[in-house]
């Protein structure tokens, strides 16, 4: 029977909620046992996992200096900490990607990256070119070490868990790597990765000034931003809005965006929105194909009006 | 310091693969192949740091058939001084590609290691890591920016909150991400001129002969689900109705 040791993840302040997306997908594994663990400079953020159902141990590995956010100073305990578990798995976060790997190398095997559907407890579905196709995977592995697309699950909501924390403190901190900083984009609007609705601009928008409207629309209803990767290549915003493919795997109910053609790499991450709207000029952008609803229009026009309007 | 590029022939970015009726791959008879984009960037940010003089010699290598010699000459026609082919019939997954890998480091010795993020075919996006880890060595993933520094190198990642700057000391592994550089055009002389740059091949069996086994295993491909074709609107009034009674947009 299946035992599943997850590698929780938090954002500085509180545990993100990948976490509980991971869990989600676990929880399909009818496992025997949902063990967890979370590296932190403290322990206080291990409180939050105690409280989902059906977890019953979480380990709080306790780390100086920001050890807690490199991958080589965590690897090795996690994998001695997983030997005894069938499931390792981890969120498909730029987080998670940089961590677990390094945990498959040290338990010597592949890792299934980017789970998006448990068939059972050994096969799974996960795209791959883009997610222009999807296979089904299999592993003969003692410990299936893996990462869990995130926007293919929505995030456990159960309390009245009762898990038992077991702290201890980091004993593998690497000392050929070492945190400098995080520079993050300092916003009040949801964050990308959890928000209802987004709001996105491409490459039409064509500046940094122009797209104050983009934002203004977005707090009207209550959105997170997001863009296209040439929006960002231009320097039009910042890298953390970046959707697609190499950026942001997202799943809103409502997906607006504005001057982006659509390419395969951005679709592949909005796929899995619930109502995508399309606002283009060019009637024969390939947005359109995948848009739930499609206006052809100039956003110079369209935004202002609809932000009038709501 | 000699810089190590490595780099994988995959379907080229602009084409839509499909997956075959009966599901048991991708068709990709007679596609267009080409170096995989975050490894092209990884081939360039090599030679921008040679061209600053802070490395004598860029090596690429990568595992797969005869045909990947054609990615490897467009790498040494972009720059790099010479290439190596670890010769495997079969497709390699991320831990057996960081287990060959790890022998190529240790008859070349590199200062640095420089490979993509993810390959766009299978988009893994582990080997890196697992090379590092098996080389016992740093990594930084997702650079957008690199500076040497008297440690080593300060590394800018491109993570999900935002910009993350970490130090490594060297020798180490790199993986790209896109906004590191724009990778240069390749001129034809300079395509001529890489016919002549040395290639040597390497028998995978000779060089790892012990890799893990474990592989995954793929048994069913299929099309990802369409979306339900969608409609058009005339107007912003309809549009803004449209969400309103869908319950979107209050």
């Amino acid at each position: 029977m299946s035992k599943v040791f997850i590698l929780a993840e938090h954002n500085g302040d509180s545990i993100n909620q990948s976490t509980a997306k991971v869990l989600t997908a676990a929880k399909q594994l009818n496992a025997d046992t949902i063990d967890m663990v979370l590296f932190a400079p403290n322990v206080d953020l291990a409180n939050e996992l105690t409280q989902f159902e059906g977890v019953a141990t979480v380990h709080v590995v306790t780390c100086d200096d920001n050890h807690d956010q490199l991958a080589a100073s965590i690897a090795p305990t996690i994998a001695d900490m997983a030997q005894g578990y069938s499931h390792v798995w981890g969120p498909s976060t730029t987080f998670g990607k940089d961590v677990m790997p390094r945990v498959a190398a040290l338990m010597g095997v592949n890792q299934i990256s980017d789970i998006m559907e448990v068939i059972d407890s050994n096969n799974y579905k996960r795209p791959i070119y883009a997610g222009n196709a999807i296979i089904t995977v299999s592993t003969d592995s003692d410990h299936q070490v893996a990462t869990v697309r995130t926007a293919s699950y929505e995030a456990d909501k159960t309390d009245g868990g009762s898990a038992e924390i077991k702290e201890s403190s980091l004993e593998t901190a690497a000392e050929h790597t070492s945190f400098v900083k995080l520079a993050t984009g300092d916003s009040d609007r949801p964050d990308l990765q959890t928000a209802a609705k987004v709001i996105s601009g491409g490459r039409g928008v064509g500046s940094k000034e122009n797209f104050d409207m983009v934002f203004e629309l977005a707090d009207k209803i209550g959105a997170a931003t997001g863009a296209s990767r040439a929006a960002v290549d231009a320097g039009y915003v910042p890298n953390d809005m970046q959707v697609g493919q190499t950026g942001k795997i997202i799943a809103p109910d409502l997906y607006m965006c504005f001057g982006i053609s659509g390419a395969i790499q951005h679709l592949t991450g909005i796929k899995d929105a619930g109502t995508i709207v399309a606002i283009n000029k060019d009637a024969d952008a390939p947005i359109f194909e995948v848009a739930d609803i499609g206006l052809v229009g100039d956003l110079f026009k369209v935004i202002p009006e609809m932000t009038e309007k709501l | 310091m000699k810089i190590l590029v490595a780099i994988k022939r995959v379907v080229d970015y602009n084409v839509r693969v499909q997956v075959k009726p009966d599901g048991s791959g991708v068709a990709i008879d007679g596609v267009k192949m080409s170096i995989n984009p975050f490894d092209e960037i990884a081939v360039e940010e090599a030679l921008r740091i040679k061209e600053q003089g802070k490395a004598d010699e860029v090596v690429v290598v990568t595992i797969g058939d005869d045909a990947s010699q054609q990615q490897l000459r467009t790498a040494m026609a972009m720059g790099a001084d010479r290439a190596i082919l670890v010769n495997s019939e079969q497709a390699v997954q991320p831990l057996q590609a960081a287990q060959v890998l790890l022998k190529v480091i240790e008859k070349e010795q590199p200062g640095l290691v420089i490979t993509g993020k993810q390959a766009i075919d299978d988009d893994n996006n582990q080997t890196p890591q697992m090379l590092a880890t098996l080389w016992n060595r740093p990594q930084a993933t997702f650079v957008s920016e690199i500076e040497f520094t008297d440690k080593g190198l300060q590394a800018t990642r491109e993570v999900d909150a935002g910009l993350q700057t970490i130090e490594v000391e060297l020798p180490a592994v790199i993986s790209t991400d896109l906004r590191l550089n724009e990778p240069r055009f390749v001129k034809l002389p300079d395509i001529m001129k890489a016919k002549k740059k040395p290639l040597e091949t390497l028998a995978i069996d000779d060089l790892a002969s012990e890799r893990s086994n474990h592989r995954i295993e793929a048994s069913q491909y299929e099309p990802p689900q369409p979306r339900q074709k969608g409609v058009m609107v005339e107007s912003v009034e309809e549009l803004v109705n449209m969400l309103k009674d869908k319950g979107l947009l209050s």
